[in-house]
């Protein structure tokens, strides 16, 4: 309750503060129109966004301070606003590179691109690499259980804590090293919904100029199925199917996990439909595709030569919003325990997995990033994503407003 | 009037014949499985007498046609079926009639809806109110940390946002309890004290959507003429807000927020995983774990009539608050 009490207090006194501002602005300035015109809530916006940053100003200063109990309090948050100074930075230093290396194109791109968009491209280029390279790059096998390793998931790699420095991230309960099975996640969860998604988007994209060049029934009955299908919340519906698919799975011997890419796929196929499908229609009465009909050309000339590279901008947009979902899904289908399956290194089941020692994060805040980092890491890609498709849309509508 | 009325039903029929065609798709789904149920129940070491007993009891010598319609009565009806784990137990152990299906659900769907009434209660004035203000200042400073805030917690998975939540609000400052350990006779203080944590990550989720969709219908609205008017003649920005802009956008608005509850039954299934809350998705995860058909299916039917339910709700509003869709062309 002295929680909420508290709470109240501070905002009162923002509050006042806001009040006192716009105020002392007026008497300051001779009623400058900055200030004369000011809506309390800007001013209170204001006065809030300072007490924020000094907040965590202070928390940052508190996170290296000497006494423990303190430190360990504000461990998250000194991690949390090194990381984001780190990426900043790091991703003005990558436009920067950008618009100075490469052609004049790419250059010209850097330079009207905002700082979320590249660090969005940084980021899904980094991922790209590792989940390539992961063979090259991971020290140790995804599976690999090494003897004679004691486990131990504080990073660091510590002597004093147990820690070997041969693990930066440490060993998890039963000694693999966490640092190789997140560089193999890139490539198992990322590889596999990329793939999922390609395979939705080729369902989805050919049925959907299929129905919007054929029309008439094809796309009735096309349509009216689609609508089915989205009428069931897809995260349950992926979680029936996957039900059914770990009985078949066992009596097969096919690894669940080609199931799931199918589920997922066909799942998520009907929201491409339907793009597609709107995309294509607004195609098809094109007089060029009429030209292209007289001259006799087959369904499958129609469909990929002459309305799909006319649909492509719109598909790749959707195409990143795709992948994020499907890549969510899949994380959470993992997580839940019935997605990708041992002994695939994936982040998802990484997170669940040694989720119990956030309990820890009190006395022994660094045993809490294991979980944090798998987490983190599949949070990382899909803002990153989402960073640059919000970019691309915003190019591609011309909104300068 | 009259018009309204029979658009209104006419949606609840096509609303009805949606669900009627999900609960085929379901029951399809699961007819898919490989082998006998019966089996699936029993385990591999079962005799072929309890086997055929249960074959009998579940009906499986019936056609396909006739049992879907045996389902599909007693799903009307509230029988629900007995659980797999509940008929395994009761033919191996004995004893008397375990606890069908409706019995186990009826509780946790109880306690869904609280939830998901506590998270639309924090969700809707938060979104709703950061919507309209990321709209009125829009391209300041503002409304940029406001978007890469809420893309961010979008594109977040739900079990990162719970984790961060409990590591900060009940691990390193204890302030709610990480763990949802809800039962019958709980005080309502403590009930919601015990659910706040899972509420807030759901919040934090659905807040994201509806305000940056709250934020884009009121912007669309701010361009139309009459809004310029409004401030021609010199009324201040808040009153333009209140009297112009507001009773317009409640119909996209309304839309919004039906449309994330809906989004809001995806994502309950995660948190309360994470949460160990004793809710209808918990029981789905572990009927899916375990493949328990009958609570699977059943389940499946709730939150896809749900689902169908809010897409519906947001439909007819739509319809009530639009004159214009209410006489289409």
């Amino acid at each position: 309750m002295s929680f909420v009490i508290n709470t109240i207090i501070c905002l009162a006194v923002i509050a006042g503060a806001a009040w006192a501002f716009r105020r002392l602005g007026q008497y300051g300035t001779a009623n400058a129109p900055q200030y004369r015109d000011m809506p309390f809530g800007v001013a209170f916006g204001y006065v809030l966004a300072l007490v924020v940053l000094v907040w965590l100003a202070l928390a940052y200063v508190a996170s290296l301070s000497s006494d423990t109990a303190v430190a360990n309090k504000f461990f998250f948050l000194g991690v949390a606003i090194n990381g984001f100074i780190l990426f900043s930075i790091a991703a003005w230093l990558f436009r920067m590179f950008g618009c100075h290396v490469g052609t004049q194109r790419t250059r010209k791109l850097f330079r009207a691109m905002p700082l979320t968009a590249s660090f969005g491209v940084m980021i899904i280029l980094i991922y790209a690499i590792l989940a390539i390279f992961a063979p090259v790059i991971a020290p140790y096998g995804q599976d690999e259980i090494l003897q004679g390793v004691a486990a131990n998931i504080i990073p660091g790699g510590d002597p004093a804590l147990g820690g070997d420095p041969a693990f930066p991230l440490g060993t998890d309960q039963i000694g693999r090293d966490i640092m190789s099975r997140l560089i193999y996640g890139a490539q198992n969860t990322v590889g596999i919904a990329f793939a999922t998604t390609l395979l939705a988007f080729f369902i989805g994209g050919s049925l959907g100029f299929l129905a919007a060049v054929v029309g008439g029934w094809t796309d009735q009955v096309l349509s009216r199925g689609v609508d089915v299908l989205m009428a069931i919340p897809s995260l349950i519906f992926a979680l029936l199917l996957m039900t059914i698919a770990s009985v078949w799975s066992a009596r097969l011997g096919i690894p669940l996990t080609v199931f799931m890419v199918l589920i997922i796929a066909v799942i998520d196929s009907t929201r491409v439909f339907r793009l597609a499908r709107a995309v294509g229609q607004n195609i098809v009465v094109m007089d060029y595709i009429e030209a292209a009909k007289l001259r006799g050309e087959g369904m499958w000339y129609l469909v990929f030569r002459e309305i799909l590279p006319n649909a492509t901008a719109p598909l790749l947009a959707e195409f990143g919003l795709r992948f994020c979902f499907v890549f969510l899904t899949i994380a959470a289908l993992s997580f839940l325990g019935v997605g990708i399956q041992p002994p695939l290194a994936d982040w998802g089941t990484m997170v669940r997995d040694s989720a119990a020692f956030i309990n820890y994060a009190q006395f022994a805040p660094k045993a809490a990033l294991t979980p944090l980092l798998a987490a983190g890491a599949i949070a990382l890609l899909t803002v990153a994503v989402n960073f640059v498709v919000d970019w691309m849309l915003h190019r591609s509508s011309g909104l300068k407003e | 009037m009259g018009n309204v009325l029979s658009i209104i039903l006419q949606r609840l029929a096509l609303g009805l014949l949606t669900l009627l065609i999900v609960s085929i798709v379901i029951f399809v789904a699961v007819n898919m499985l490989p082998g006998d149920f019966a089996e699936l129940i029993l385990g591999q070491g079962a005799t072929p007498e309890a086997v055929k007993s249960i074959r009998e009891d579940l009906g499986l010598d019936q056609s396909l046609v006739s049992r879907y319609f045996g389902w599909l009565g007693g799903m009307l009806t509230g029988d629900l079926g007995t659980s797999f784990a509940q008929l395994n137990f009761q033919t191996n152990m004995g004893g008397g009639a375990g606890k069908t299906v409706a019995q186990q659900i009826a509780p946790r769907f109880a306690n869904t809806m609280f939830l998901a009434m506590v998270t639309a209660a924090i969700a809707v004035p938060v979104a709703v109110t950061l919507g309209i203000l990321a709209a009125l200042y829009r391209n300041t400073i503002f409304d940029r940390a406001a978007n890469i805030f809420t893309l961010s917690s979008i594109s977040s998975p739900e079990f990162f946002m719970a984790y961060v939540l409990i590591l900060f609000l009940a691990v390193l400052n204890p302030i709610l309890p990480s763990l949802s350990n809800i039962y019958d006779g709980m005080a309502f203080s403590d009930r919601l004290n015990k659910s706040l944590l899972p509420a807030l990550t759901l919040t934090l989720v659905v807040t994201a959507h509806m305000m940056r969709m709250t934020r884009a219908a009121i912007i669309n609205l701010l361009a139309s003429p009459y809004i310029e008017m409004a401030r021609l003649k010199g009324m201040s920005p808040m009153r333009v807000i209140v009297k112009h802009a507001l009773p317009n956008a409640l119909a996209p608005i309304i839309n919004v927020v039906a449309l994330n509850l809906a989004y809001l039954i995806t994502g309950v299934v995660v948190v309360e995983v994470v949460f160990v809350y004793p809710g209808i998705g918990q029981l789905f995860v572990d009927s899916v774990k375990i493949r328990d058909i009958p609570v699977v299916q059943a389940c499946c039917l709730i939150f896809a009539a749900a689902y169908i339910l809010l897409n519906l709700t947001a439909d007819i509003m739509s319809i009530l608050s639009n004159p214009r869709l209410r006489h289409p062309k």
